[in-house]
This record gives C-alpha cells, sequence and structure tokens, in this order.
C-alpha cells in the first residue's frame, strides 16, 4: 500500500525527517508516538505532498505508483486521506458543499454527518466558530466521506473531550472493519488506541524511527520509561 | 419589441429573466429609449420617469431630487429616462422586480434618473442590471437613483455591473429611510471597466430604521474602481452595515465606508475584506467612522491579503484540483449569500459568480 524508501525531508533549511523507510501493507494500521517536534506531522504531510516539506531524498509510492513528485489533489484521487491537527478556517465555503463534492450520496452525507454530530453545523464556513472538538468531527467527516484507502491522522484525539473521542473512535474503527483502509496514526495521549488497536506501533525521535513493535506495547514502555528509553530500545 | 435575442442574452447575464414568469415588474432601457415597462403584479407601478411625472405631477415636489436635498448633494438634472418604480402600502412582492439600463451605441452618454418608491408596511426585491453591447464602445453611464422606504417599508435592491474596458460609469444614489424601515442594498461588479465612482448615501431619518450595504467588487487590469457606501444614523435605534469584498486581479480598487452617526443610541459596523490575486493591482481600504454623540456603538474590521497557500491544498487535499480549489475561495470569499437574497434571486447570482 505505502513504501517509503530512505526520505529526508526539510522543512525550509531544517532537516526534519532523516533517512526514514517504513512499509505499510493493506489492511494495516500503524501508530506513531514520539516526543513534540520530532518529525511525525512532518512524515505525514510529507506523504500528502503539503507545501513547505521538501524531499531532498528518496521516493514515496503509493500502491506500486512513485507520487514522490504528483500535486496533493491527485494523491488525494489516488485515496489517500488526511485529517488535519490544525486545519484553516475558509470563509464563504460551507462543510455541506465541500461534503457534497466529496459525495453525491445525500444519505451517506446525513447518516455520517448524525453519526459525528456534525449535522447542526453543516451550513457553517469550513472550520469557523467550530470549537477545537467541533473542527476534529468535521475533519473526521470529511476525510471518511473521501473514502480513503490509506488514512493518515494526525492526532485525532487532541483537544476532544472524553465523550467525542468514543464517538469519532467508534465511527473511525467501523471505517477500518467494512473498508479494511491501512492508516497511519499520530498520538499522544494514547487514547485513540482504544478503538483503533493497529498492527504495528513505532517512535519518532529526532527524525528517524527508533523502536517498533505492537503500539500497545510500544505506549507502554513510552509510559513507563519516558521517550529517553526509546533510544537505546532493542526493537531498535 | 426593440430588443434582439443576443441583446437579451446578454441582459440574461446580469439576472434579467425574458420568461417573465417569476417576477413582478419588468423594464428596460436601451441607450436613451425605454424598451418596456411592464406590471406583473397588483400593487407594483413600473414606469418611465417622464412618463410617471407627466401621471403624478407630485412626484416632482415628493420625490424627486429630494433625497439629495436631505443629504445637500447636487445631482445632475440633465437626464433621460430612467424607471419610477412604486411598491404600494401593505403590497408585498412575490417575485422580484427586474430592471435592465442598456448601453447599446458607440460613444453613447446614457444618463437615467430613478426612483424607487416603497410605500407604508410595503416589501420588494428589485433586482437591476446595467450592462453594454460589444458596439458600445468609449460609452457612459450615468445612473441617478433616489430611494425612500416609508415607514415599516422593506426594500432588498440588488445591482449587478457588467461593463467593459472602455465604458465610464457614475451612479449617484441616495436613500431615505423612515421609521421601522430597511433598506439592503447589493452591488455586484465582476466584469472589466474603466471608471467607476460611486458612493451611495442613506440617510436614516426614522427611529428604528436599517440599512445594509453589501458590495463585491472585481477588478482587472486598466479597470479603477472607486466604490464605498455611506450611512447617515439620524435616529434613535438606527443601524447600518457595510459589507465589501474586493478582489483584484490587477486593477485598482478604493474601497470606501463611512458610518455617520448624527443622533445618540445608534449602532454600525463596517467591513472590509481585500483579496490580491496577483502582485498587480491595488486595494486602498477606506473605513470611517463619525460621531457626535456619546451613546454610540460604531466598528470596523478591514483585512487585505492574498489567498494562503495552505487554504488551496487543504481543499486540494480533499482531491480537488489546485486550480478549482482557488476558485471555490475565491467564489467563497464573495460569499453572496451575505446579501441576504431570496432563493430566486441567490441562485441567479450564484450563476453569475460561479462563471468566475
Amino acid at each position: 500500500m505505502l513504501r517509503i524508501e530512505n526520505i529526508s525531508v526539510k522543512a525550509g533549511d531544517s532537516l526534519i525527517i532523516k533517512d526514514i523507510s517504513l512499509f505499510l501493507g493493506k489492511n494495516e494500521r500503524m501508530v506513531i508516538f514520539g516526543p513534540n517536534g520530532s518529525g511525525k506531522s512532518t512524515l505525514i504531510k510529507s506523504i500528502m505532498g503539503l507545501s513547505g516539506y521538501k524531499i531532498v531524498n528518496g521516493k514515496i509510492y503509493f500502491e506500486d505508483k512513485d507520487i514522490t513528485d504528483i500535486p496533493v489533489s491527485e494523491r488525494a484521487k489516488l485515496g489517500i486521506g488526511i485529517m488535519y491537527q490544525n486545519p484553516p478556517k475558509i470563509y464563504g465555503i460551507r462543510i455541506l458543499q465541500l461534503a457534497k463534492y466529496l459525495t453525491e450520496n445525500g444519505t451517506e452525507i446525513n447518516q455520517l454527518a448524525e453519526k459525528l454530530r456534525v449535522d447542526e453545523f453543516l451550513r457553517r464556513d469550513l472550520n469557523v466558530d467550530l470549537s477545537g472538538g467541533e473542527i476534529k468531527r468535521v475533519e473526521l467527516f470529511q476525510v471518511l466521506l473521501q473514502k480513503p484507502k490509506l488514512l493518515l491522522l494526525d492526532e485525532p484525539e487532541s483537544g476532544v473531550d472524553i465523550e467525542n473521542i468514543s464517538i469519532m473512535g467508534s465511527v473511525l474503527n467501523e471505517y477500518i472493519k467494512k473498508t479494511g483502509c491501512s492508516a497511519l496514526i499520530i498520538t499522544h495521549t494514547g487514547y485513540i488506541l482504544d478503538y483503533v488497536e493497529g498492527e504495528r506501533g513505532c517512535v519518532m525521535i529526532d527524525g528517524k524511527i527508533t523502536c517498533q513493535s505492537k503500539p500497545r506495547i510500544v505506549f507502554d514502555m513510552i509510559k513507563k520509561y519516558g521517550y529517553e528509553k526509546c533510544e537505546e530500545c532493542k526493537w531498535k | 419589441m426593440e430588443i434582439e435575442k443576443a441583446e437579451l442574452d446578454e441582459l440574461e447575464r446580469v439576472g434579467f429573466d425574458s420568461e417573465e414568469k417569476e417576477r413582478a415588474g419588468s423594464f428596460i432601457q436601451k441607450d436613451n429609449r425605454i424598451i418596456f415597462s411592464k406590471v406583473l403584479q397588483e400593487g407594483v407601478e413600473v414606469l418611465p420617469i417622464e412618463k410617471a411625472i407627466e401621471i403624478y405631477p407630485e412626484i416632482k415636489e415628493k420625490y424627486y431630487g429630494i433625497s439629495f436635498k436631505k443629504i445637500d448633494k447636487e445631482f445632475e438634472k440633465d437626464t433621460e429616462g430612467g424607471y419610477f418604480i412604486r411598491v404600494k402600502k401593505g403590497v408585498k412582492t412575490l417575485f422580484p422586480i427586474q430592471a435592465c439600463l442598456f448601453l447599446k451605441s458607440k460613444k453613447f452618454k446614457q444618463r437615467v434618473h430613478n426612483i424607487v418608491v416603497i410605500e407604508e408596511n410595503a416589501q420588494a426585491y428589485l433586482i437591476t442590471g446595467c450592462t453594454s453591447a460589444k458596439e458600445a464602445e468609449n460609452a457612459y453611464h450615468l445612473g441617478i437613483s433616489e430611494f425612500f422606504i416609508e415607514k415599516d417599508g422593506f426594500l432588498n435592491f440588488t445591482m449587478i455591473h457588467s461593463w467593459k474596458e472602455d465604458i465610464e460609469v457614475q451612479p449617484v444614489s441616495a436613500a431615505c429611510i423612515d421609521e421601522g424601515g430597511i433598506f439592503v442594498s447589493n452591488y455586484i461588479s465582476l466584469k472589466p471597466v474603466k471608471k467607476i465612482v460611486m458612493y451611495p448615501t442613506a440617510l436614516l431619518e426614522g427611529e428604528n430604521s436599517r440599512v445594509r450595504f453589501s458590495s463585491i467588487i472585481l477588478s482587472y487590469p486598466n479597470s479603477y474602481q472607486d466604490i464605498g457606501s455611506r450611512c447617515i444614523l439620524a435616529n434613535k435605534n438606527t443601524s447600518a452595515e457595510i459589507i465589501s469584498r474586493a478582489i483584484s486581479y490587477g486593477g485598482t480598487i478604493i474601497a470606501r465606508g463611512h458610518i455617520k452617526a448624527i443622533s445618540p443610541m445608534a449602532k454600525g459596523h463596517l467591513e472590509c475584506r481585500g483579496l490580491m490575486i496577483t502582485e498587480e493591482g491595488i486595494i486602498h481600504a477606506i473605513p470611517e467612522l463619525e460621531t457626535l454623540y456619546q451613546d454610540v456603538e460604531l466598528s470596523h474590521e478591514a483585512a487585505i491579503g492574498k489567498i494562503k497557500r495552505e487554504e488551496i491544498e487543504y481543499l486540494a487535499s480533499r482531491g480537488i484540483p489546485e486550480e478549482e480549489a482557488q476558485s471555490m475561495i475565491i467564489r467563497g470569499f464573495m460569499d453572496v449569500e451575505i446579501m441576504g437574497l431570496p432563493e430566486i434571486l441567490e441562485n441567479e447570482i450564484k450563476k453569475v459568480t460561479d462563471k468566475i
């Protein structure tokens, strides 16, 4: 599904990702942990092709197609969907308008909107006048309407209260079970693991992947020893 | 009918509905000739101005030039044509009334005087489209308009301008709003033009009267558009709102706004946003607030910038090609929903803006 071969990524002049290789199979979920500034978000944004992140070395393949240099919209059309951590506010474009662009099936829009409790603000402008938790629900709403084969989730639970994490987690889990889509999930709190277990977990430190195991095991190790220990991890 | 099919197509681009099924009245003037003026709903009058004055001589004393006199403004008296539209007391129009002022001949100077009267407790939507034919090289349009919104009356006036590179335009208008009256004025200019200078003024004379001016202006290279609105809050509990969206593709836009309180207990808000699409062009926002009293609430916000790369990419990451994403953002910026139009008119306007 996703194959990353020795990529190095610069944001501005700083080298953020340092020679990372990663393979994610079909129907496989990988959870990425790591301290702030370790390069997790940069990795996800590089896969999506967002500007400001320059791949200075290496290649990214999606379903065996080299996507290293293709535009963002084409990546989305191939089946990559991203859930942003901090999406921009866009005035004058309604959430519903974008939803209708993503699917012509009105019933699907309504059902998902109801499940994610975003139905009452479908007529609002994108990410305008929404709370942190509402923005996250709207993000998940949009990305699931895209029906991606690969989900890139950048801290889906940050700023979301427990009740809403449960709503989002269940909907996400249901989508993954139903479609068997792959996912790269960044998490700090680990709450998302209660809903999406994930087959693999890893830690990113200073632009490198330092250890890999089952997400729950990695998370428990981090809780126990902190990120410092990850650098000397036996699964390195 | 002295109007050709190709001309009607032109008029439809500025919101004219030639089938007139969903219109309460209809008026077309080509250069200085009145093509027709029709009434399609009882309680509505649509007449060429000269004819109206002939039938109702009292118009001269009651309305003609009166709004300008009240705001102490000179106006051109040498005019030919224009419409007189009156909605009678208590009549609420089901469909909009439409009017078109069309420039056809080379170097023609069209000078019209329009008067719109919304009588007590009446309600109307009026859409005026102004446009020009290809042949109308270096032509000129002067539009004098006076609006009288009487007690508890409501008027939503939408003007769409669609000119071309060599045409100069000068709309001069004033509105008097009586107690409890509401005047909503929308202005849309999406095509190139040589020069437009306009500064419509609303005088809120009656208690509890309200006004809202919204404008969406696109400017292309070599266009000069000095466009603004002025509201004079002259009584208690009056309120005014001015919203403008200026988009420069290389032309010059001066976006003015002036809210002046000459009575206590008045409110006003001015919002001006500008978007620069290219490195060329100028947007100059000049918001002004003025009061003679302490007990008022006046505010303004103005912001000018470019489309943010992250906004385009956000939409692109949902599968929308970058160029289309940019158009979507510009259309969103022009947000016609701010104009509070009935669905039928909103759809017409969206058809116009969707072509951007």
